[in-house]
């Protein structure tokens, strides 16, 4: 609750987040006369957010992103209310996090030794976004997106095979073997340390079954399992472990659609991001109806770049829009404006997110929508500023 | 390095730059090299709007370096249209005052247009200014009453305006009074005039154009009075010793110009630009290509591919048709851009379309070419070029690491 009255302005905040909010709503209201003189008028505003997760996603795998680049974008962040930052961090093309445990996965799968977050950066990342407000939830995406992994950690991934003969390359992480599990027990004590949020996203999207199906250990596998052909019981049985074991480690947890849609058994606090472009609403729906938290990003996929102002279609989802009941709805806790790195790096990471995921971040911020064009623009001076 | 002229050492000295590299002790080397080179086309431009948005001198500057490091060697400066005036007229003052979005932040002064020009022709690039009539010129109006048609709303003035107004004498006294000074301004041989997009509804709704129209006998054609301004603007502007490019439009409603007209092909409908290179190098005219090249419509994924795919001799026609296509160009679009990402969006996609005029019909190859432009690229990270990425990857030292 702000009050701006003379000779001073109050703000009050039940707690110091909403306080950080208020200040850059109090910031916000600063404005300048023609002699140059800073003022604000009488006002008196009760803000709250609606929804309780409002998150950017950057993907540090595809491009490294130097630090400075991510602090930056934290500011922008903050300047725009959002709440929370999902580090997709690894990925196939490259491991820049330097693991204390096993350090080979970037000193392997990193770009190169300049392309790396050692332990120190990663803490400064957490504590910069702390102190505005922002929580860091890093990703671990697993089994599939894996690649850069297999460089650093042997036997983690799948051998593919050709018939009888290994072909040379690998799949998703190989879920038949108790090293795959070792590995990720001791892999998620030191991220549970590191990352000091609830919660871990820990991936299970897009696992392409090739390699399993071609690899004659996994085939084996699978038929002591009774799992037939059906290798989405071999991914959630593998994601049901790694889930176990992050819990054992009192995280919760975030997964990608495809855990539920793929009915592996989750903890009833699981969170589900939503992502899919096709049908998301129908989604949103069943993930809470079977009683899940869900996230939604699949409208608000700010990589996929077009000509014109497509800021008016991130800003017109409405995402309460699906069939449920009130309990359903409320299950909503927020979502994700995502930027996928394969087309981003420093060079061109600010413009491509901002002012495009400010749309992003008042639908999730605000309840009563008016006159967006004209206000976003004003608001894209003051970031410029 | 030897060369005929100045200009070929300029490009020489590019050439050799590229080749210099680093090994892994830091130290930087050569490779004994011969390699004889020289353009496939002769214009290989880029366009800068600086009307839609206004852009600092620092981003002119910086993105004619980057053209020169791309051989890019003319500038086509977009530099007014219906947002702003930012051109600082020293015979019509009042143009910039009243037109531009800041008479004092947003203009661009005699002596920053200088410095653009020299520092151009420093690198090699030639500046080809566009002052686009008779449409695209809501700006132009402020500083300049009675210039632009009223419109009209039954038998009243509606309060808004369109074109240029081709029926009074006062038009072409100003037009002639400003050609006057943005031809000695402008070094260069040729001006751009533009001609491309005039809407006709205004015209059609002023009564007095309508009397015009049946004074001229023009019938309800305003393709004619669109001629009839634009043939008397060419006429000045010959008469002050310039040649002229215009938009295919001016081709297209078949206004009389001369033959040393040089023809800009810049939509993809209803003709397929193809066909209209045929078209317009059959008639006899020169022919430069941008309507592929249009770097302002952005789209996921690697776009360059398209650019770099582009053949401007895929049409059928003789060898001198051919040879009236004398090269192309990139165009930035100013709607969606300004300074905060100019650079990323022209860099490194622009040199596709570099090489393309450059180099031989016969360089196309996908995968050769991804692996020289994400080189590239990198090399342009070096030089403090705010490039953006090709595809996923890296560079040894990333922008801001």
């Amino acid at each position: 609750h702000l009050t701006v009255t003379e000779p001073v302005a109050v703000l009050k905040a039940d707690e110091v987040w909403g306080a950080l909010r208020g200040l850059e709503t109090f910031s916000q209201l600063v404005h300048e006369d023609d002699y140059g003189s800073f003022l604000v008028n009488e006002s008196e505003i009760d803000d709250f957010p609606r929804f309780a997760h409002r998150g950017i996603l950057l993907d540090t795998s595809r491009h490294y992103l130097p630090l400075k680049s991510i602090l930056t974008n934290l500011d922008a962040m903050a300047f725009n209310k959002f709440n929370v930052l999902h580090w997709h961090i690894v990925d196939d093309q490259s491991f820049p996090y330097q693991s204390i445990y096993f350090p080979e996965l970037s000193d392997k799968g990193a770009y190169s030794y300049n392309h790396i977050y050692t332990p120190a950066d990663v803490q400064l990342v957490i504590e910069y976004a702390r102190l505005r407000g922002i929580r860091v939830i890093p990703e671990f995406d697993t089994p599939g997106h894996t690649q850069s992994w297999g460089k650093g950690q042997k036997d983690l991934l799948t051998p593919c095979y050709n018939g009888e003969q290994p072909t040379g390359s690998f799949g998703p992480v190989n879920p038949i073997l108790n090293t795959t599990y070792d590995f990720m027990t001791k892999f998620f004590k030191e991220i549970s340390s590191v990352f000091p949020d609830a919660y871990i996203h820990l991936g299970g999207d897009e696992v392409n079954f090739d390699c399993w199906r071609s690899n004659p250990e996994v085939k084996e596998f699978m038929k002591k399992q009774g799992f037939g052909t059906d290798y989405a019981k071999l991914e959630s049985y593998y994601i049901q472990k790694i889930l176990d074991i992050v819990s054992s480690y009192n995280k919760g947890y975030m997964v990608w659609q495809e855990v539920f849609d793929n009915r592996a058994q989750l903890k009833p606090d699981t969170v589900v991001q939503v992502w899919m472009q096709n049908n998301y609403a129908h989604e949103l729906s069943s993930v809470t109806g079977a009683g899940f938290t869900a996230i939604l990003a699949a409208p608000w996929y700010l990589d996929y770049i077009s000509y014109g102002q497509d800021w008016k279609k991130y800003y017109s989802v409405e995402p309460l829009n699906f069939p449920g009941s009130e309990k359903q709805k409320k299950l909503l806790i927020g979502g994700e404006a995502c930027l996928w790195g394969e087309f981003v790096d420093a060079t061109n990471l600010t413009p491509r997110l901002w002012p495009r995921a400010s749309a992003v971040g008042e639908r999730l911020f605000v309840t009563d929508l008016h006159d967006a064009y004209k206000r976003l623009t004003n608001h894209r001076c003051r970031m410029l500023r | 390095l030897f060369a005929d002229a100045v200009w070929g050492a300029l490009r020489g000295l590019e050439t050799f730059s590229q080749l210099v590299g680093r090994d892994e002790n830091g130290t930087y080397y050569i490779n004994e090299t011969e390699i004889v080179d020289f353009p496939r086309f002769a214009h290989r431009g880029l366009l800068l709007d600086t009307s839609r948005h206004y852009l600092p001198l620092k981003a002119i500057l910086e993105t004619l370096d980057v053209m020169a490091y791309n051989k890019f060697n003319v500038f086509h400066w977009h530099i007014v249209d219906d947002p702003s005036f930012p051109y600082e007229s020293l015979t019509f003052p009042e143009l910039s005052k009243q037109g531009a979005f800041n008479a004092m932040t947003h203009v661009y002064t005699a002596d920053d247009v200088q410095t653009v020009i020299e520092y151009a022709r420093l690198r090699g690039i030639r500046v080809i200014a566009e002052f686009d009539t008779p449409g695209h010129t809501l700006s132009w109006g402020p500083g300049a009453p009675g210039l632009l048609t009223p419109c009209y709303l039954g038998k009243d003035p509606s309060g808004t305006y369109g074109p240029i107004n081709p029926i009074l004498n006062s038009t072409y006294q100003f037009v002639s009074g400003l050609f006057q000074e943005v031809s000695t301004v402008f070094p260069d041989f040729f001006l751009h005039l533009g001609g491309d997009e005039v809407d006709f509804t205004c015209w059609k709704s002023n009564p007095k154009i309508r009397a015009f129209m049946r004074e001229m006998g023009f019938g309800e054609d305003y393709k004619k009075l669109e001629s009839f301004y634009i043939q008397r603007l060419l006429d000045i502007i010959s008469s002050l010793g310039k040649g002229y490019i215009v938009w295919q439009e001016v081709f297209d409603n078949s206004v009389e110009v001369r033959p040393d007209t040089i023809i800009h092909v810049w939509k993809e409908n209803p003709t397929p630009y193809m066909q209209e290179m045929a078209n317009v190098t059959k008639a006899g005219y020169r022919a430069l290509l941008s309507a592929p090249w249009y770097l302002n419509r952005i789209s996921y994924g690697q776009d360059w591919m398209a650019a770099y795919k582009v053949e401007p001799l895929d049409f059928e026609g003789s060898p001198e048709q051919k040879h009236r296509v004398i090269g192309g160009e990139a165009c930035m679009w100013g709607e969606y851009v300004d300074v905060t990402n100019l650079a990323p969006r022209l860099w490194p996609r622009a040199g596709a379309v570099a090489e393309r005029l450059w180099s031989n019909a016969t360089v196309r190859n996908l995968q050769d070419a991804y692996v020289r432009l994400a080189d590239f690229r990198c090399k342009l990270l070096g030089r403090g070029v705010q490039a953006q990425p090709l595809y996923v990857g890296y560079c040894e030292h990333e922008f801001g690491g």
